[in-house]
């Protein structure tokens, strides 16, 4: 290899090289900042080495699956309250609207609010998480016993087929 | 060792080849598209809890894919055009640019509308999503710093260089989803594991992806072809072939 053309190489290959350590480094430096949301025990056991606990009033938002039978709907209001859990601890969502179409028991859920206290969040945003699985109801039926029906239609046709 | 890459450094050889291979690719580009597509989104069964709504994974997938191999495909070009200063490797940067940013821009709209009706949102600013859209500025800064001096051999290398350094994006996209904790789902087609996704929805998707990653070949072609004429034109290949015509 020619001499200029070896040094060129080793030019683009030492600023390659740099910003990728300089990336690297600030990417595992705000590697907390960079999660979208907190899991039910990085909220009640804190995050990272020294367990930083978020503080009641702060704004944040939690991800976690809905514990089933935990869904309670006030009858005369958009108000519902569930719970949401990864490993082990559990943490209660407060929430006035409409919930997405995704939104059951067992799914998982982002919602984004203001910690009350240590295990309750006051959402003002839920959003619908779902998996990296796509199959045809017939598949999901047989494979998990799944039988999705959405929320819009689950009043009018309450056995209306299979998803 | 790479004796067979030598003549491809001759602008007048890549313009011909170029030629050659354009009528195929486009041809095959359109069948596989529209066998893929519309095998995707009208033939394949529903998804068990999304519905009819997953059907745009047949467009999103594609290009999202195809939206970094466009940036691999360009920084190799831009490394080439940087350290041997290859004129065809120089142009090529230029003629993948826009193409790679409208498949970015088409993988980023069609997110969106399928995030509104699955997620409830139209964005969110997890490492998946803000990753892709730093993508879509690394090829708008390329094809921006190409332009921005008034020497054009200047503006190419600057281009070249943020090419380059902007492959660091591509891994933290990849792994986005692996690394922190995201609304957007983890991958559903990995090359060591099984996939994730029926095979009766899976068929049609790698058909898809293999139509836009075609596509992408016929329209750099196409460009590429452009770039190599307005560049030589003052050469006496590109007189004689005028001439001729």
């Amino acid at each position: 290899m020619q001499p200029r053309r070896q040094k060129r190489l080793l030019a683009v290959l030492t600023v390659v090289g740099l910003l990728t350590g300089a990336v690297a480094a600030m990417l595992y430096a705000m590697q907390q900042n960079i999660d979208l949301f907190y899991t039910p025990s990085q909220l009640v056991n804190g995050l990272g080495e020294k367990q930083t606990k978020p503080q009641p009033g702060q704004r944040l938002r939690i991800g976690g699956m809905v514990v089933t039978g935990s869904v309670k709907r006030d009858p005369d209001s958009l108000k519902v309250s569930f719970d949401l859990v990864d490993t082990g601890p559990i943490v209660t969502v407060t929430y006035e609207g409409i919930l997405p179409d995704l939104f059951r028991e067992g799914q998982g859920i982002v919602a984004q609010g203001v910690l009350l206290d240590a295990t309750t969040v006051a959402a003002t945003e839920v959003l619908a998480k779902h998996d990296e699985e796509y199959m045809p109801p017939e598949v999901a039926e047989a494979l998990k016993g799944i039988k999705h029906v959405p929320p819009s239609r689950q009043v009018n046709q309450p056995d209306s087929g299979s998803y | 060792m790479f004796k067979w890459l030598h003549p491809l450094a001759k602008p007048e050889t890549v313009y011909q080849l170029c030629g050659r291979l354009y009528p195929w690719l486009l041809t095959a580009a359109l069948l596989l598209l529209l066998l893929g597509n519309i095998w995707g989104l009208a033939f394949t069964p529903p998804d068990y809890q999304q519905g009819d709504s997953y059907r745009i994974i047949h467009i999103h997938v594609p290009a999202a894919i195809m939206s970094m191999g466009a940036y691999s495909a360009m920084a190799i070009a831009a490394f080439v055009a940087l350290v041997w200063q290859v004129k065809v490797a120089q142009w090529s940067v230029l003629a993948i640019a826009p193409i790679g940013a409208v498949y970015t821009a088409i993988a980023l709209i069609t997110g969106m509308a399928w995030g509104k009706p699955m997620w409830g949102t139209w964005w969110v600013w997890d490492a998946r999503l803000t990753s892709e859209l730093i993508l879509l500025f690394l090829y708008l800064g390329v094809i921006a710093l190409s332009g921005a001096f008034s020497d054009r051999q200047t503006g190419a290398k600057v281009a070249s260089l943020l090419a380059v350094v902007g492959v660091i994006n591509l891994p933290v996209i990849h792994f986005s989803v692996e690394w922190w904790n995201t609304l957007h789902q983890g991958a559903s087609i990995t090359k060591f594991a099984k996939p994730s996704i029926d095979p009766s929805m899976l068929w049609p998707l790698l058909i898809s992806i293999l139509a836009f990653k075609v596509l992408m070949l016929a329209l750099i072609c196409l460009r590429l072809r452009t770039a190599i004429l307005v560049n030589e034109q003052h050469r006496p290949w590109v007189r004689a072939m005028a001439g001729d015509q």
